[in-house]
């Protein structure tokens, strides 16, 4: 901005001068601040006690529900001053480190990260589960499972191996895999299951519900890695492929494994500040509980129905005034 | 694939039947040699170097707390940009100052940006820089556009900052410019995901962070293509300054700047367009913007809400663009009309719209219409809806022939192409590339591909690295089919020009994640999908500078070509693609980066292999290790094909002289992408 086409500095004396006569028109800005002077600060005052919150949201549509829930009680029960941060799962416990996040509330699993942060850095804790129960499994649409009855024992995949064979897959059937975020055994259980399928890495959770949602419109045959709770099942109800059950430990060598995966108790971490400071805030994040139905009703409101986080939760909590109330910190 | 020419010494048919014996010894070797020495590692496979890498990255992650440099410099350096980018949101799109509004309102906004590119520019860019602003807010968009608006101005200027001094640097040391050469190639071509999440630990979440993984990707353009520019000062008007006595630093002031000063225009011009490319991926660590906005709506496949916001990207990136442009052919003119032309009424007319848009911004400070974009005209809600329902429509009645294509091209092209790459022995492979770049570049060049070769083995990445490599090439080709065909037509056809023009704008600038869901649905999760999502975006810039140089064919080639009775295919054919050569070159190695820039977000749609490695590299601290090896297979592959094309470029290709004296610079354009 430092070219000056006309060569003298004129120009930028007219900027400083226009710069000077906003100065002093700040003072007079009536007419903006009139009306809302008032609510210049969300945090009631009489309800200060609570502070500020860093509620880390991280990209999926049944986190945010969770989140959502919790900042408004937060907001308008507890009057804390909620800051969402749209993070990445291994951002967000970077920010138990850092100091910047205070609560994640939907963890499924990450041993690696509780075993790092938790127990090596002793900067965060576990703030017990969310009542969400988590599956991870291979699944049919909803279509194929009724076509093709035998379909959901996995010692009939072979058998329609041909059906699902792709471009990618090299002749075989195709598993298609690879939200990147999930870890995934499917290459070891292809083998020791000894199927005829090869695993093709999808690469995102979008890739995966298109693959899903096309395959269910079009009639056509897809076998893919897939999860629950999940706002998609509300839309089309995805059929879970009975894998050889999961026994404790069967899966403690990756290399290995020949079971399903096991189920997941979706749970939620906060910052050692955040609860050694015991206040409201953080009394609501740890006796937050709810069902996968309701979580699904609230995914459903922000995916489906296109409303806004805030308009969700509000929705849902004023159908639900019993379940809030038991969050509430009590005295 | 690009038509060259040989050195003299050499008959001119020995290379091409050279390269055809060397693909038929491949092939035969393949045959006997299929399947061995591959080198396969699965997808959730690690080798020990990848662990040792991971816990690597974690002392730097553990140690940053007592390092000297996290103390003093970091941390600092944190709070400065931390502290810019919270002054610019204030100003412009955040409620500050105990308002509830920003200071200047949309109003004020939009008569700033009009009355600088009215006064830097002409009045056409003005027109269009309002309507461009304008529509942030008819889309719905405006808090959203003025948040991306905030953090791209802190990082163009700060990267300017650094950038253009160094860029200087470069320019007048050659030594200097030899080591930052190759860190410059690193920034650009090293995928951002790789070092996004270790980012946060060293700027915090935050503005810092966003700002720093902009201005990684954003700096390596301003200092490139200053240093050109200082380069390309006439040696005479230096030794006329050197004769008159002037110091070093009179010679850099009143010598090089002001004769370099257009050509580092077009840096900035790259620098701005460098750091829009990264609003969406910054989003990932809590960047403000409309990068958000994409993501939020890619969570629910809500293609309508993503492409919105997409295109107030593009437009954004347009009206830059166009701003910046013109004010850098408004310094030209200036340069060429000397100092004395500045006539009574110009000063006049500065002052006119220095005063209208003082009272517009004092209006947007005051008053709630002015400050607040009115809501009642919502374009947002159609432009969604249109959006929906045309992403709906291509699902499902495209489908049948986009599957064709796509199996087509899959089993024709790619899937014989890829069993002879990842079924041939690793040393075979490193044999054939080294005979291939013996052949068609020097003997340096085929020493450099041998080396990445090595390197890619070592890395443990070897079959991974050639899918990613068979699906790299495959798209070139693709990417230069329509370079050159669109190239020949928009060229030849200057109304054609006009209306391709903001496509290919579009293409380039649109974020990947907005068309993500859409070329799903057409083409499912493939590796063609990551190819036509590398086209997308490649494709533009090759079409830009085939046009380019079809347009620099002297017209009196044209005009004999046509007196002597040819065919318009004749003309095209015989002499305007030909004499474009260089053009068609350049666009193929351009093309090749560009290319090369989008497979990690090919890993996000089915292309698997390095893509995917990185990917999941940034979501799973186990992979962590894996991902990082896999950014430097990335930046690997593109040293190696940078170091052919451009070896083959120079030893193949004489520059015709007419356009000669522009090719330098877009050589100093090369690029990667954000991803």
């Amino acid at each position: 901005m430092s070219v000056s086409v006309c060569g003298s500095g004129r120009p930028r004396a007219a900027l400083l001068l226009a710069a000077a006569g906003l100065l002093v028109s700040a003072c007079g800005g009536a007419k903006v601040g009139e009306a809302p002077a008032a609510s210049g600060n969300a945090a009631a005052p009489a309800k200060e006690a609570c502070g500020a919150v860093n509620l880390a949201i991280n990209p999926w549509v049944g986190y945010e529900a969770n989140a959502a829930v919790i900042a408004y009680v937060a907001e308008k029960e507890l009057g804390c001053q909620v800051t969402k941060k749209d993070l990445k799962e291994e951002v967000a416990w970077q920010g138990f480190a850092t100091g910047e996040v205070d609560a994640i509330v939907e963890n499924w699993g990450h041993d690696d990260l509780k075993k790092k942060y938790i127990e090596d850095q002793k900067v965060a804790v576990e703030a017990g589960p969310t009542g969400n129960k988590g599956a991870i499994g291979w699944y049919v649409p909803p279509w194929m499972a009724q076509k093709y009855p035998g379909i959901t024992d996995y010692k009939n995949l072979d058998k329609y191996a041909g059906l699902f064979t792709t471009s990618e897959s090299g002749g075989k059937g195709q598993l298609l895999d690879g939200d990147p975020s999930f870890v995934t055994n499917d290459a070891a259980l292809v083998k020791n299951l000894h199927l005829n399928y090869k695993v093709v890495y999808a690469g995102s959770e979008a890739a995966l519900i298109t693959g899903f949602r096309q395959a269910e419109a079009q009639q056509k045959p897809m076998l893919g890695y897939f999860y629950e709770p999940q706002w998609f099942l509300s839309e089309v109800k995805l059929v879970k492929v009975n894998l050889p059950p999961y026994t404790d430990g069967c899966d403690a060598d990756a290399a290995k494994v020949a079971c399903d995966y096991p189920p997941y108790e979706l749970d939620k971490i906060v910052s050692k500040r955040f609860a050694d400071s015991g206040g409201p805030a953080y009394e609501l994040v740890k006796n937050f509980t709810w069902t996968n139905d309701d979580q699904n009703l609230v995914a459903k409101y922000i995916s489906e129905d296109k409303m806004s986080a805030e308009d969700a939760a509000k929705k849902w909590v004023a159908d639900n005034p019993a379940k809030v109330k038991a969050w509430l910190p009590t005295g | 694939m690009t038509a060259t020419t040989a050195p003299r010494r050499r008959p001119a048919w020995s290379r091409p039947y050279l390269l055809l014996g060397i693909l038929a010894a491949w092939v035969a070797l393949w045959a006997a040699f299929r399947g061995q020495a591959t080198l396969p590692l699965d997808g959730a496979e690690l080798t020990p170097l990848h662990v040792r890498i991971g816990r690597i990255a974690e002392a730097v992650d553990n140690g940053r707390n007592e390092s000297p440099l996290f103390l003093y410099f970091v941390n600092y350096v944190r709070l400065f940009i931390d502290e810019l980018v919270t002054f610019v949101q204030a100003l412009i799109s955040r409620p500050s100052f105990g308002r509830p509004v920003p200071v200047v309102g949309w109003l004020g906004v939009t008569g700033i940006a009009g009355a600088l590119t009215l006064l830097y520019g002409n009045l056409r860019v003005a027109a269009l820089t309002v309507a461009g602003f304008v529509s942030f807010g008819l889309l719905g968009l405006w808090e959203e556009s003025m948040d991306t608006l905030a953090l791209t101005l802190a990082a163009v200027l700060l990267s300017l900052a650094a950038g253009i001094p160094l860029g200087v640097w470069a320019g007048l040391s050659d030594r200097f410019d030899r080591l930052v050469t190759p860190v410059l190639d690193f920034m650009q071509t090293m995928p951002t995901f790789v070092y996004l999440a270790p980012l946060t630990l060293f700027f915090l979440i935050g503005p810092a962070s966003a700002t720093v993984a902009t201005m990684i990707y954003a700096i390596p353009p301003a200092i490139r293509i200053t240093s050109h520019a200082i380069r390309q000062v006439p040696r005479e008007s230096v030794e006329a300054g050197v004769s008159l006595g002037s110091t070093p630093w009179q010679l850099l002031a009143k010598v090089r700047l002001p004769l370099a000063k257009r050509t580092i225009i077009v840096g900035v011009n790259q620098t701005v367009m460098a750091a829009l490319s990264m609003v969406t991926i910054a989003a990932l660590i809590d960047a403000p913007g409309l990068g958000k906005t994409v993501l939020k709506a890619l969570e629910t496949l809500d293609v309508g809400t993503s492409f919105n916001a997409g295109l107030a990207i593009v437009v954004m990136a347009i009206v830059l663009d166009r701003g910046v442009s013109a004010a850098g052919r408004r310094v030209e003119a200036a340069r060429r009309a000397g100092r004395a032309r500045r006539p009574l009424w110009r000063r006049l007319q500065v002052a006119a719209v220095l005063a209208v848009t003082a009272v517009l911004v004092y209006l947007s400070h005051v008053y709630v219409w002015a400050a607040e974009f009115p809501g009642e005209a919502d374009l947002g809600s159609y432009v969604r809806r249109g959006a929906d329902a045309a992403g709906r429509w291509a699902q499902a009645d495209l489908y049948a022939s986009t599957n064709g294509l796509k199996n087509l091209i899959t089993y024709s092209l790619l899937n014989p192409f890829e069993a002879v790459l990842t079924g041939s022995p690793w040393w075979l492979v490193l044999l054939v590339v080294t005979a291939v770049a013996l052949v068609v570049a020097t003997p340096r060049v085929a020493l450099v591909c041998a080396a990445c070769l090595a390197l890619l083995v070592a890395l443990g990445l070897w079959q991974d690295a050639m899918v990613t490599l068979a699906s790299t090439l495959v798209a070139t080709v693709l990417v230069m089919a329509l370079g050159v065909v669109v190239g020949v037509w928009i060229g030849r056809d200057d109304r054609a020009d006009r209306v391709m023009r903001p496509l290919l704008d579009a293409g380039q600038t649109m974020p990947a994640f907005v068309y993500l869901v859409p070329i799903l649905g057409l083409f499912g999760a493939t590796r063609f999908t990551a190819i036509i999502a590398a086209v997308v975006y490649a494709a533009p810039v090759a079409i830009k500078l085939v046009a380019d140089g079809v347009r620099g064919v002297p017209a009196g080639a044209v005009e004999a070509a046509t007196a002597a009775g040819s065919s318009t295919w004749q003309i095209i054919s015989k002499v305007q693609v030909p004499m474009a050569r260089g053009a068609v070159a350049l666009a193929a190695s351009q093309g090749l980066c560009y290319v090369l820039a989008m497979v990690v977000v090919g890993g996000l749609v089915g292309a698997g292999a390095l893509g995917y490695d990185v990917v999941s590299g940034f979501s799973q601290l186990q992979l962590r290790g894996k991902g990082l090896a896999a950014g430097l297979a990335i930046v690997v592959l593109g040293t190696m094909l940078a170091a052919i094309t451009k070896g083959s470029r120079r030893r193949g290709v004489h520059q015709p002289p007419v356009t000669g004296a522009r090719r330098p610079l877009r050589a100093a354009l090369r690029s990667g992408g954000p991803w």
